[in-house]
């Protein structure tokens, strides 16, 4: 029992830390990529700390209460991964969360916001599945569901499912909001949509907002993390690269329209699950 | 403590919006130009963010007149306290060599409050940087619990 609170409150306080000093390499790495130096290491804590400190402006309340509920999600689906828990479970907290983003930016009449939130609804369409497809994967090898059995799986679990991995690419870069998937919302310049989905949210609960997509850069890492679990050295090997595929992918490529992402990713995306399913079950 | 780290981030993060009122676009071009690698501002943690809502500083170029200052003003509403305003360029300052024009109505400190005039037609880069930097140290006497006039 004790183990269990430590391990939680050890999850809300690493879930935000990690996920804000990842986003900050991140802008360092890109701007680097970009030939220019880059902010500090912790300007997104500054950035966040700042918002949190100006005025609250909501468009209207239900705008604030969603803003609350994704947070809560996404820190509730961080916690359930530090308790090892079921990996579906965590899947649909996840997606819940996500599905109150939009509609907290469905709540706004401005156009910007309502096409961003139409286009995030897409993106979850064309990720979700794929999650599902690789929690599939780690089933059909492991036998459960459970992350405590895939931590202590004998063999890395890449061995037995690298398509599922790349699935579980495809879905990592969506949901990070990289190029050539960053259509609801971009972290570089301004866009055709200025901000996207996250026009209308300002101040603290922008704030929200972002430590909630921190909970979720650690999530999503979290799950590549399940596929060397066998030691750390790998584990952390394996994110690392992974993360950096991701910045490197963002800066070579431009963005693209949601046809073209449905299409791919789920042509892609489900023709390399069937292949890694079909292999597995007939190895 | 948690007020100073608050005032400390203010500095450390300005993010800004740059708004043209109906400048040459030469002051424009060299406020886009201290984005480019050349001068990086994003080192300082500025980012143009383009969205009221989102910025702290507002950058406005040209001269302000009887169609466009309904558009300034209310940009300047939607942002949430505490926010500078940073006129950039002779004709932002006071209406420039159009200041005579019949639908000109001179500096845009006519339709809202300036902290920070940067001279120049157009303001060099440099002197922009350092305008935003001046900008950084008026947060020091503003409040977030001032309330926004539109919300």
């Amino acid at each position: 029992m004790i183990s269990n609170t430590v391990l939680v409150i050890s999850a809300l306080v690493a879930g935000p830390l990690l996920g804000g000093l990842i986003s900050g390499l991140d802008r360092i790495i890109t701007a680097r990529l970009q030939s220019r130096i880059g902010p500090p290491v912790l300007q997104p804590f500054y950035d966040v700390i700042k918002l949190l400190g100006k005025e609250k402006m909501v468009v209207n309340v239900w705008q604030a209460f969603c803003a609350y509920c994704y947070i809560a999600a996404a820190s509730i689906s961080v916690i359930m991964f530090f308790l090892r828990s079921d990996l579906l479970l965590i899947l649909f907290i996840q997606a819940v969360g996500a599905v109150f983003l939009v509609i907290g930016a469905l709540s706004s009449t401005s156009p910007f916001s309502q096409v961003g939130a139409h286009r995030e609804l897409l993106q979850i369409l064309s990720y979700e599945p794929l999650l599902v497809l690789v929690t599939v994967g780690v089933y059909l090898e492991t036998g459960s569901f459970k992350i405590t059995t895939v931590y202590s799986w004998s063999e890395p679990l890449l061995l037995k499912l690298p398509f599922l991995y790349l699935v579980l690419g495809y879905a990592l870069t969506i949901k990070l909001r990289k190029s050539p998937f960053d259509l609801s919302t971009s972290h570089h310049a301004h866009q055709e949509l200025v901000k996207g989905l996250l026009t209308d949210y300002s101040g603290p609960f922008l704030a929200l907002a972002e430590i909630g997509h921190w909970f979720e850069i650690v999530l999503l890492l979290g799950f590549c993390s399940l596929f060397w679990a066998t030691n750390w050295v790998g584990m952390m090997i394996l994110v690392a690269v992974t993360y950096f595929l991701e910045i490197l992918i963002d800066n070579v490529s431009a963005r693209m329209n949601w046809r073209w992402m449905l299409g791919y990713v789920w042509a892609m995306g489900l023709s390399l699950s069937l292949v890694n399913l079909i292999w597995l079950y007939a190895g | 403590m948690f007020k100073k780290f608050i005032r400390k981030s203010r500095i450390k993060s300005p993010w800004l919006l740059h708004y043209d009122c109906s400048s040459c676009n030469g002051c424009d071009i060299e406020v886009l130009a201290c984005l480019t690698p050349v001068y990086d501002i994003e080192r300082f943690g500025i980012i143009n963010v383009g969205n009221p809502f989102h910025a702290d500083i507002l950058l406005v170029t040209g001269t302000v007149n009887l169609r466009n200052r309904k558009v300034l003003v209310n940009l300047f509403d939607q942002m949430p306290h505490p926010k500078v305003v940073v006129a950039i360029g002779s004709c932002a300052l006071s209406g420039g060599i159009f200041r005579e024009t019949y639908n000109v109505l001179g500096g845009i400190d006519k339709v809202i409050p300036v902290d920070v005039y940067v001279p120049g037609c157009p303001a060099k880069p440099e002197a922009i940087i350092d305008g935003v930097v001046m900008g950084l140290d008026k947060f020091k006497g503003k409040k977030a619990e001032e309330k926004s006039h539109a919300g």
